[in-house]
């Protein structure tokens, strides 16, 4: 007899790939926004039959519920376009799939160079976890081991954000989209009774990422869907003077991270080298104000433009 | 019991899998938005049943956030179509 | 062992809400039917597997969790249903009696 469970990873993982090659062959783009929230919710599972619910929590709350928000909103701004698909030239085609047999080549060369059964970097990771100051392996290595590269990831949000306020700069003229009055007061309703729930969970989320799955990823993008619904609810209009304070809290997990990891250098440490007795503070400061950037970056991205350009009192002329 | 339960969890996969024709089929938007809503909340129930397969507590977590951002999603699919013209 | 059936018959109760729910999604006529099949197949369909599943965890932080995920579908999917159904009663998309 098959084991249910096996069948199960084996259906799911068929069913993650044909869902991939089916958003790529939809002409709709409706129907691709909603299999791209789909194919997140798959992944998702797909994580969790790995045993890696950090990475399911965090497919679920980015890949699943902000990217479908972001998509939506996006799809709003070109729903009046023709959906046209001019045909690609031949040479683009050939060199893109050369590129990716290239990055598939790569790929089963890593797998294949891999030592199968090994235990991995776990058994480094489990036995440094003591010193890392937290007692979740994966909050360790994120905040601690490989510091560096999170502080990049944090980055990437960053810069995001600044693209996006600078692209937008005079190009989008449609308007805001808001509730109407059709829509009636349910919303809002909705609103006022889930808004406190989100929020306990996510700082619920980013307080255990200590000491089980969870961190500030996964938290802020949590809180970011306060930020969507309070803008969607229209309980929050972004205006002109709110820039600076945007900005600010924009940076500001890129810079207390910045500066936590320089300022712990020194007396024989080098950056991002936290003092052993003080480790677990400094990362949960770290994750706190990384946090806070990311859901208002992720909130910002959803509202996808400067708050000058939209100022429904006046606009811009 | 664990047999039991990953049969359950293979019927609602399934469930999931049938529900992704009318997220193709459409054609109005509500109708491809309406299929993922319920595929949203077969994969929380698929979730609870891992949890306890899997002996993973934390799984709950996940199923949380699935189920708090599953109507948002909703929220903002009814604000982007609406139509100016109200 | 009397309870572990308890749980599993709920489960598999609400499994079984999940396929007629799709079975509903593919099935009936229009869209309004469709939120039909789809909000008995949320409300009793995760109703009952939150049920199962609580008899069988371990802890009471557990049991509140899955009480708390209940709680939030049940509400965002009353919330859905009536926001989808007056959408598509916007819309022009058809919708049989009308």
């Amino acid at each position: 007899m098959i084991d249910p469970l096996l069948l199960f990873d084996v259906i799911l993982g068929l069913a993650i790939v044909s869902l991939a090659v089916t958003v790529l062959v939809v002409r709709d783009r409706f129907a691709m926004i909603v299999l791209v929230i789909v194919f997140g919710l798959m992944s998702a599972l797909a994580w969790v039959r790995l045993a890696a619910p950090d990475v399911a929590l965090a497919e679920a709350a980015i890949g699943t519920g902000l990217t479908g928000a972001l998509l939506l909103a996006t799809w709003r701004q070109v729903r009046t376009e023709p959906e046209r698909w001019p045909a690609l030239p031949r040479g683009v085609m050939v060199i893109n799939m050369g590129l990716c047999a290239l990055v598939l080549a790569g790929l089963v060369g890593a797998f294949l160079a891999t030592p199968l059964g090994t235990p991995g970097l776990g058994v480094a990771v489990a036995d440094n976890l003591a010193d890392s100051g937290v007692e979740h392996p994966v909050t360790a290595v994120l905040l601690n081991f490989r510091a560096y590269d999170t502080l990049m990831e944090v980055v990437v949000l960053l810069v995001a954000v600044i693209a996006v306020w600078m692209i937008d700069r005079g190009v989008s003229q449609a308007p805001q989209p808001t509730l109407g009055p059709e829509l009636g007061d349910l919303p809002r309703g909705f609103a006022r009774l889930v808004l406190p729930a989100i929020t306990v969970i996510g700082a619920y989320l980013l307080w255990v990422g200590t000491s089980a799955p969870g961190g500030a990823f996964q938290g802020g993008a949590v809180l970011a869907a306060v930020g969507i619904l309070l803008l969607l609810t229209q309980r929050y209009q972004p205006q002109p003077s709110h820039r600076p304070l945007a900005r600010g809290v924009f940076v500001l997990g890129v810079a207390g991270f910045a500066a936590v990891a320089l300022l712990v250098a020194g007396g024989g440490r080098v950056p991002f080298e936290y003092p052993a007795d003080h480790a677990k503070t400094l990362i949960l400061l770290i994750e706190g104000l990384v946090t806070l950037s990311i859901a208002a970056t992720l909130a910002a991205l959803f509202h996808g433009r400067e708050p000058e350009a939209i100022s429904t009192q006046g606009g811009r002329s | 019991m664990t047999l039991a339960l990953s049969i359950i969890a293979l019927v609602l996969l399934a469930s999931i899998l049938a529900g992704l024709v009318p997220v193709l089929r459409g054609p109005q938007p509500a109708e491809r938005m309406l299929a993922a809503q319920l595929l949203g909340t077969a994969a929380v129930a698929i979730l609870l049943i891992l949890s306890l397969l899997m002996e993973m507590p934390v799984l709950l977590d996940v199923a949380l956030v699935f189920a708090l951002l599953a109507a948002i999603t909703l929220i903002c699919f009814v604000v982007v179509t609406r139509r100016e013209d109200h | 062992m009397s309870i572990e059936l308890l749980a599993l018959v709920l489960i598999a109760a609400g499994a079984a809400f999940f396929v007629v729910g799709t079975i509903g999604l593919l099935r009936f006529p229009d869209t309004l039917c469709r939120l039909h099949a789809l909000t008995k197949a949320d409300g009793l369909g995760l109703g009952l597997t939150c049920l199962g599943v609580a008899l069988l965890v371990g802890s009471v932080g557990e049991m509140l969790r899955i009480l708390l995920i209940w709680g939030l579908v049940a509400v965002s999917s009353a919330v859905s249903g009536h926001l989808i159904a007056g959408h598509v009663l916007r819309s022009n998309a058809p919708v049989r009696g009308r």
